[in-house]
């Protein structure tokens, strides 16, 4: 495909290596924050083309991963009332639950659809009116226009049987929470193209103030990575620490102004839970009151658990402290059709990428 | 989740302020796609797609500069 093939090029991707070994001095440490940018690394082998010297961590930027349990307990309680049409994204479909899954609760009759876009699940809205249709709003920045878009339809054409479960998750305070965590190695971040391609580069430049650390917006193909690591490993081995945008085919410093506009028309900032890192404040999205009508959440309570899954150490997994061979139970009792936590079922989770292509 | 895909606009079918749709082609294959965000893209421009919303027109002259940078020649 055009714009994608391209930047899977042999000689642009050997360039880029020897780029990146020329410019080495000493060894670094630098995360990829996006799910995305982690399966691209493992699939196509990057983490073992690199030096040695440079080790890459796995981020957070995962939301099927970061949905924390409560949130898909919650879901799945709503989805088993009779008067319920749930739609999900199929990734969300798999995660564990404390007792099942959304695909379990499917399969012991409950309405759960697959729905590609929250447009679709606002079209079974409308094609349903005798029944709730609730949208699973999972993601972050990327994903957060598309929900705000099918709220302010449902909203401007009156329809009265569209609900959301708004589980929104915003990039920058994770990062914050891993450069303020005390068992942080992290010394430059490839910040995610597709978040920033609605956010632009502000909140990349303030975080890279903030915490004198280099900041490198990139992209998903090998050459986009690799760019990436080549402009994070300049400005370490030169001392600087810099907001730089190395995605600009797809992601403008200014971002996208007019789907920010609708989803600041629907949302506002709010505190949020995440799976195995705790409350963030300011970290998430919920409805703003002009939209309560369509919140969800009043569907169903959400439990009240003790823990995260205990087996499951997807704390240390989102936050780049540990890689999933260093967890016991990885490929043995942890495995995609048996998974025992979220990083092993979305597709862009680093426990899945390390299963399906080391 | 954050997966976009660019496509090429082939034809716009609906001009809605929220609605405004396109026909995009992905390698051949064509779908709908939500183009509200973009409101300056038009036909013949690439899209990068997102859970079927557009998030960002292409910008080709930004596509090619890795290439130029790197001095090297890609089949486009």
């Amino acid at each position: 495909m055009k714009y994608l093939r391209e930047y899977r090029d042999r000689q642009l991707v050997e360039v880029l290596l020897e780029k990146i070994s020329a410019t080495l001095t000493r060894p670094w440490v630098l995360m990829e924050v996006c799910g995305g940018q982690t399966h691209s690394i493992v699939k196509h082998g990057l983490d073992q083309l690199l030096p040695a010297s440079l080790q890459l961590v796995h981020g957070p930027g995962c939301p099927v991963c970061v949905t924390a349990q409560e949130t898909v307990d919650q879901a799945i309680a709503i989805a088993g009332r009779d008067d319920v049409i749930f739609c999900s994204y199929g990734d969300m479909l798999r995660v564990p639950g404390s007792h099942q899954s959304l695909e379990g609760a499917k399969a012991n009759g409950a309405d759960v659809r697959v729905v590609y876009s929250p447009t679709d699940a606002l079209l079974v809205a409308q094609e349903n009116p005798q029944r709730l249709v609730v949208f699973f709003a999972v993601g972050f920045e990327t994903t957060a226009p598309a929900s705000a878009l099918a709220l302010a339809q449902a909203r401007q054409s009156g329809v009265q049987n569209f609900r959301v479960l708004v589980s929104h998750f915003l990039v920058p305070p994770a990062i914050s929470a891993i450069v303020e965590g005390a068992e942080n190695s992290v010394q430059g971040f490839l910040a995610p193209g597709h978040v920033c391609a609605v956010t632009g580069m502000e909140a990349c430049q303030e975080l890279a103030a903030r915490y004198r650390v280099p900041i490198v917006v990139t992209g998903f193909e090998p050459a986009d990575i690799l760019l990436g690591i080549l402009h994070c490993v300049e400005q370490l081995e030169r001392g600087d620490a810099a907001a730089e945008n190395q995605y600009r085919r797809v992601a403008g410093d200014d971002g996208n102004t007019v789907a920010r506009k609708w989803v600041n028309e629907v949302f506002e900032i709010a505190g949020q839970n995440w799976r195995g890192i705790g409350t963030l404040a300011n970290s998430g999205l919920r409805l703003k009151s002009e939209y309560e009508a369509f919140d969800a959440a009043p569907l169903a309570a959400p439990p009240v658990l003790d823990a995260d899954q205990r087996d499951c150490i997807s704390g240390e997994i989102l936050r780049g402290i540990k890689k999933p061979p260093q967890c016991p139970h990885f490929g043995t009792r942890c495995r995609p059709e048996h998974p025992l936590g979220a990083p092993m079922v979305s597709s862009e989770g680093a426990c899945a990428a390390y299963f399906s292509y080391q | 989740m954050c997966l976009a895909i660019p496509g090429k606009i082939e034809a716009i079918l609906d001009e809605g302020e929220l609605t405004r749709t396109a026909e995009v082609s992905f390698a051949g294959i064509r779908k709908a796609v939500n183009i509200a965000f973009v409101p300056e893209a038009g036909v013949g421009d690439f899209v990068v797609v997102h859970v079927g919303v557009a998030i960002s027109r292409l910008d080709p002259a930004q596509a090619r500069q890795i290439f130029k940078d790197l001095d090297i020649e890609v089949g486009q």
